[in-house]
């Protein structure tokens, strides 16, 4: 039988050491945690690109490609450095992420979510990668991050415009570079208000998914507030090709004005057709008849051809910007495969980097060391100015371009021109916005898998 | 009413494109009697006839202006067409314009062989294999030919546009009586309509006053016996797979300025054509025609806002729906014959 006697002094004792025990791991930085998805072992680190290479948006998935290999040449001190040179932090020093030399596998989206998933999937689990990059399309990018968040891996969204990215569907192991609906539509209203006037009556086209929904969303909040009506906002299945029976019924409507909300093919043939109906030669309540993209790529506007000339949209970067990190990494690009990046390859490279940055701030390439590093983390060369990922819900906050059709471009690159660069503090809203899941939305946790 | 009769109008030049794409599928499974899943590909491979004559007509030699920087701020290069320095600016100028009604000739020689090869390289061997096979091995050749188109021509959609004289719009609702601005419709599709129309009637009118098309239509309808008079049906059914082919090609060609090549294009008109098909009938030609017409029209009026706000996302579902009811109660389709598909 034990001699075991209960007092008050031993049980505060042992209740004191027992507390410590438990609260160390929260005293603990998230960096020192060693279980964690892939913790990579040996002298190099694998990360993922899952970018669409077949299928619609593949000449985009090509140019995110190119991007991500300019920027693990650019982290392995391979070629002029690009904007390793303006960003801001000067933690990267061209060895690689913490010592360990970068490589990359790829995998093929198909712009579907299930083959996203799947190729997702097979980059953790076969290749062992410890990040995964890029993408185009709102639907495959919440598809994927719910994979990594499940997984325990961090996800940078690629092109990715819908406000569900960071809204509802946010997630603590998934960041976006990008801008969203909102940004467009708050970046877009004062200019079409200076331009077109305040007393529009405008008729929504509306591409039926997520992207589509918000962007109509924002645009419609945005333009009423500054005193527009909304005639219509149809929603038209995505890839219908043909729109001539929804662009048939815009001017019976009354609608002076014809928004978009249309990205990539149905872009190109929704505003190819409405030019086509001759809604830009119309006059109507005695206004010039307009149309607006709200969502611009240099890739698209090329498809769209001439039809595109005086539209307005509006961009998240574009390679005619004039600031030193643009300057460097068109550079870079340009001299490498012969001709200027693309917004989505911009997004693509910047992350590439930002995630290697974070990840020696923060020490580890755990995931959760990782998201703390970026968490609120504010920067600046990377071609937008000043630039702040809100810790709140994982939204890069930073200027936004209001574009237009050029009216005599010279090339396939120089189809769209800055209108204006809208400042950030214009975009910014908080992170509990209505159209962001309100109060509700949380990043919730990070898992940092294993 | 004005609304009403620019959906109908809208209906009939919907449905003159699936009628040519059906009316094709058609020709090759009334006389060959296999289920065509490359046929898309046809169509697309017309379009891209469209896309090649255009390139062929910009083939650029590039000279450096020194006067003009490029993004990276070297000299710029400036491409010069070969066609600008041999005819001049005026006559090239002209002849890019009239690039996609050029392309009508330079397509029907390019599908008749395309459809010659397929027919004698690949589709010959699975006459008498189930219907299953042939789906399976007609689809890998769509999905084979488009990505050939891809590796060529790339993802993106291509722009290639109608002669400037067909650009625009035309106030047809004036021409009929009604307000001006009511019923504006784009010329393009207008010619498009009336193509579409000179194309079936040619085919209607060769198959029926013509020798050739009568021992089609005696071979379609009864194969064997037609063998038995010691004429050579497999020969004719061949040369008709390439008509098919030519017609799909040409309807695929007269598409472009309306919507942007692709090399996906093909595969979003296959299931629509072969809806198209089925309802209209399997074999029957006129009842391809008229159920491109049907489907063009009940598809433009469900697109319609009073429609949508009635029965919400009906013109996404509504072709499948009048399949299924006309399925159900005429299970041959609307002109479909016994014994066609039928054991």
């Amino acid at each position: 039988m034990s001699n075991f006697k209960l007092t008050r002094r031993g049980m505060m004792q042992t209740g004191g050491a027992a507390g410590l025990v438990l609260a160390t791991p929260t005293l603990l930085t998230a960096g020192s945690h060693s279980g964690y998805t892939n913790a990579p072992t040996g002298s190099t680190v694998k990360i993922g690109f899952n970018v669409p290479q077949t299928g619609p948006y593949s000449e985009e998935g090509l140019d995110e490609l190119r991007a991500q290999e300019l920027a693990v040449e650019h982290l392995n001190g391979i070629g002029d450095g690009g904007m390793l040179n303006t960003f801001s932090s000067k933690a990267l020093d061209g060895t690689g992420i913490l010592g360990k030399k970068v490589e990359f596998v790829t995998g093929d989206t198909q712009t579907k979510s299930d083959a996203a998933r799947a190729s997702a999937k097979s980059m953790i689990e076969k290749d062992q990668v410890v990040m995964i990059n890029g993408g185009s399309s709102s639907g495959v990018a919440i598809a994927v991050q719910g994979l990594c968040q499940e997984a325990g891996i961090i996800f940078m969204a690629g092109l990715t415009h819908s406000n569900d990215t960071t809204g509802k569907d946010r997630k603590a192991n998934g960041f976006r570079h990008f801008f969203n609906g909102y940004m467009s539509g708050a970046a877009l209203a004062p200019i079409l208000g200076a331009n077109l006037g305040t007393d529009r009556r405008a008729y929504h086209l509306t591409s039926d998914y997520t992207w589509g929904w918000t962007q109509s969303e924002s645009m419609i909040a945005s333009t009423e507030a500054m005193g527009w009506t909304t005639a219509e906002n149809v929603l038209t299945p995505v890839g219908a090709g043909d729109f001539s029976s929804y662009i048939a019924q815009v001017l019976g409507s009354g609608a002076d004005t014809l928004i978009l909300n249309h990205y990539g093919g149905d872009m190109i043939n929704s505003l190819t057709q409405s030019v086509q109906f001759g809604l830009r030669d119309k006059v109507v309540n005695g206004k010039n008849f307009e149309i607006v993209v709200p969502l611009y790529s240099e890739l698209m506007a090329a498809g769209a051809g001439e039809n595109i000339k005086g539209v307005y949209g509006s961009m998240n970067w574009n390679w005619q910007l004039q600031d030193a990190g643009t300057a460097a990494f068109v550079k870079s690009f340009g001299e490498k495969y012969g001709r200027p990046p693309s917004n989505s390859a911009h997004t693509c490279y910047v992350q590439t980097l930002l995630y290697a940055d974070a990840v020696t701030r923060g020490g580890s390439f755990n995931p959760c060391a990782v998201g703390e590093a970026l968490e609120d983390f504010e920067f600046d060369g990377m071609g937008n100015g000043p630039t702040l990922y809100r810790g709140a819900d994982h939204q890069c906050f930073k200027d936004v371009l209001v574009m237009k059709g050029a009216e005599n471009p010279t090339n396939a690159y120089d189809t769209l021109e800055i209108v204006e660069v809208t400042p950030r503090a214009q975009v910014e809203y908080p992170s509990n916005h209505p159209m962001f899941g309100g109060d509700e939305a949380s990043v919730g946790s990070c898992n940092p898998g294993a | 009413m004005d609304a009403i009769f620019l959906q109908i109008l809208n209906g009939l030049d919907k449905g003159s494109a699936y009628a040519l794409i059906a009316l094709g599928l058609t020709l090759i499974f009334g006389t060959l009697g296999v289920v065509n899943f490359a046929h898309g590909a046809l169509f697309m491979i017309g379009a891209f006839c469209a896309v090649t004559l255009q390139k062929l007509f910009g083939l650029s030699y590039q000279v450096i202006d020194e006067t003009q920087t490029d993004f990276l701020g070297k000299p710029l290069k400036v491409d010069v067409p070969y066609l600008e320095s041999w005819l001049g600016p005026e006559f090239s100028a002209a002849l890019m314009d009239w690039s996609v009604p050029l392309a009508i000739l330079f397509s029907i020689p390019i599908m008749v062989v395309v459809g010659f090869v397929m027919e004698r390289g690949l589709i010959k061997h699975f006459y008498n294999r189930p219907h299953a096979d042939q789906i399976l091995v007609t689809f890998g050749l769509a999905i084979v030919l488009q990505e050939i188109v891809k590796y060529f021509y790339g993802a993106n959609p291509i722009q290639t546009g109608a002669p400037e004289m067909f650009k625009g719009a035309l106030d047809f609702g004036v021409l009929i009586g009604f307000e001006p601005n009511k019923v504006i419709y784009p010329v393009w599709r207008l010619v498009y309509f009336l193509f579409s129309a000179v194309v079936i009637g040619g085919v209607f009118a060769f198959l029926r006053f013509t020798t050739f098309g009568m021992v089609v239509r005696a071979g379609m309808a009864d194969r064997e016996t037609v063998g038995l008079l010691g004429i050579n049906i497999d020969k004719r059914f061949t040369i008709m797979f390439g008509l098919a082919a030519a017609v799909t090609g040409m309807a695929g060609v007269m598409y472009t300025p309306i919507l942007a090549p692709n090399y996906h294009m093909g595969m979003d008109f296959l299931v629509l054509s072969f809806v198209v098909v089925v309802v209209g009938g399997m074999g029957s030609l006129p009842g391809a025609v008229l159920a491109g017409f049907l489907l063009g029209i009940l598809q433009s009026f469900a697109s319609m806002n009073e429609v949508k706000a009635i029965l919400p996302g009906i013109d996404q579902i509504v072709i499948y729906l009048v399949a299924i009811i006309i399925l159900l109660t005429r299970p041959r389709g609307l002109m479909g014959k016994r014994g066609v598909m039928e054991e």
